[in-house]
């Protein structure tokens, strides 16, 4: 019963955190924009004359899109219409499954690992999430009759093949050097220190591989300057036929899947819960100083470490959002597969050639 | 236990929409969406077969790709040895990727 307990715990707080965020993102990219493009941005929603700088547009967004009408065009696929919004959040909420929030918490001589799912194949876990993800979108679009959806749909499948190639090559390195798929482990072992100052974090050993991954997982949630099954300018995408709630769904994918992103790349490269010099009983500093603090003080600042990485790449995918122009399509699938693959495979033999070397 | 509570918010959401928003269909409004054209053909027609080349290629890579996972992990206990094999796969792998680039398979026009 305990065990139930803890998990439903877990669960609320890992699921409560996400959806709070892709919440507020909502609102963040659009005052984000605003900021970038010198305007002023959503601030119109009001509650009693008080406009918390636009921030209640979140609550008037979920409003909106939950009393408006539901549109099923004639020409669709009902029941896979229906489905494909649901399958495409699901699968992208199953990948916080197996991100680490932290180590292990003792409390009265219990152990709690911090993470809903102890996988030993945790990223292979959330490869197989993202892959069916995009079903979601391939069957929103395909079902919809609609040649612009059709058209959506495509081209997010064909992206989503050309980068998941690069994308899982670009992360071999990592594995290489930490001797893991759990991404726990990963993140114990880049709490190790490099020449006793540096932390031996993804970045530090593996940088052309976040910066593969870091341009293929951008074109994996189908995000500007990758959002062509999108391209709102154009063809509005795959789910064009879509209103209300649905379309509130793949909306919210949309920023749970940066959500994910980013939380992988602060677990595999930016130490995921690590702080520099924390140790399970404090700081202890290269240069000898110490800091002692208690075990609930370390496990909450490792917990905020955390979290603070998360928005920052949140914040940082938002930036490139509106900072760079849509690729043509040719360049995407150039960049993916003449650029991208070719230098995940040399950042494979490169670090296979220095850790024969070094040994 | 988590699937249970992932498969249960995006029901409870779609749920909460068909109890709250109204029901007015009409018959134009239910036509896809073209700009206010009539569609001409039917939207799921042939696709280019771009498409499947790229699909294909996505195939073989991909299983390529899976095989060097495990490699990947336990490579510190292979050392030497594991580095060399896992060369002459990737030059196998390389070969087939520039045979494809020279036949064009990967030019999008």
């Amino acid at each position: 019963m305990a065990e139930a307990g803890i998990a439903l715990i877990k669960i609320a707080v890992v699921l409560g955190f996400v959806l709070n965020l892709a919440a507020l993102l909502t609102w963040a990219e659009r005052k984000q924009s605003a900021v970038i493009q010198d305007r002023i941005g959503a601030n119109r929603a009001s509650v009693f004359g008080l406009r918390l700088f636009g921030l209640f547009h979140i609550a008037a967004d979920a409003l909106k899109m939950l009393t408006k009408e539901d549109h099923v065009p004639q020409t669709a696929e009902k029941f896979i219409h229906g489905a494909a919004p649901f399958i495409s959040f699901f699968f992208a909420l199953m990948g916080f499954a197996v991100i680490p929030f932290g180590d292990v918490l003792r409390v009265g001589g219990r152990e709690i690992p911090l993470r809903i799912l102890d996988l030993n194949i945790g990223i292979l876990f959330i490869f197989a999430a993202i892959a069916l993800e995009i079903y979601g979108s391939v069957l929103a679009g395909w079902s919809s009759g609609s040649h612009y959806a059709t058209l959506g749909g495509m081209r997010g499948s064909v992206q989503m093949f050309s980068y998941e190639i690069a994308w899982g090559v670009s992360l071999l390195g990592i594995f290489m050097v930490y001797d893991s798929l759990d991404l726990n482990r990963v993140v114990l072992r880049q709490g190790d220190l490099l020449w006793g100052v540096l932390p031996k974090w993804g970045i530090v050993t593996q940088p052309l591989g976040f910066l593969l991954f870091l341009a293929a997982g951008m074109a994996i949630t189908k995000r500007v300057p990758f959002d062509l099954p999108e391209g709102e300018s154009e063809i509005i995408g795959y789910f064009v036929e879509y209103s209300g709630m649905k379309f509130g769904l793949f909306f919210l994918t949309d920023f749970v899947l940066t959500i994910l992103i980013s939380a992988l790349l602060a677990t595999l490269f930016f130490g995921g819960y690590q702080l520099p010099y924390l140790e399970p009983d404090g700081f202890r500093f290269p240069w000898g100083a110490t800091w002692s603090l208690d075990h609930y003080t370390v496990v909450f600042l490792q917990f905020v470490a955390l979290v603070l990485k998360i928005v920052f790449f949140c914040w940082l995918l938002l930036a490139v959002r509106w900072t760079y122009p849509r690729f043509r399509y040719d360049q995407l699938m150039d960049l993916g597969w003449k650029v991208l693959f070719p230098l995940a495979v040399a950042n494979v033999i490169l670090t296979g050639l220095v850790l024969t070397l070094i040994e | 236990m988590f699937i249970f509570v992932a498969l249960l918010l995006p029901v409870v959401a779609l749920l909460a929409g068909r109890l709250l928003r109204p029901q007015m269909g009409h018959d134009t409004k239910l036509r896809p969406y073209e700009c206010g054209v009539e569609p001409e053909t039917d939207a799921r027609e042939r696709y280019s077969v771009r498409y499947y080349i790229i699909a294909i290629l996505f195939v073989i890579f991909d299983v390529e790709t899976i095989f060097l996972f495990p490699w990947a992990v336990i490579y510190d206990k292979l050392a030497l040895f594991g580095f060399i094999e896992m060369l002459v796969f990737l030059g196998i792998l390389i070969f087939g990727y520039i045979y494809v680039w020279k036949k064009g398979a990967l030019e999008w026009v």
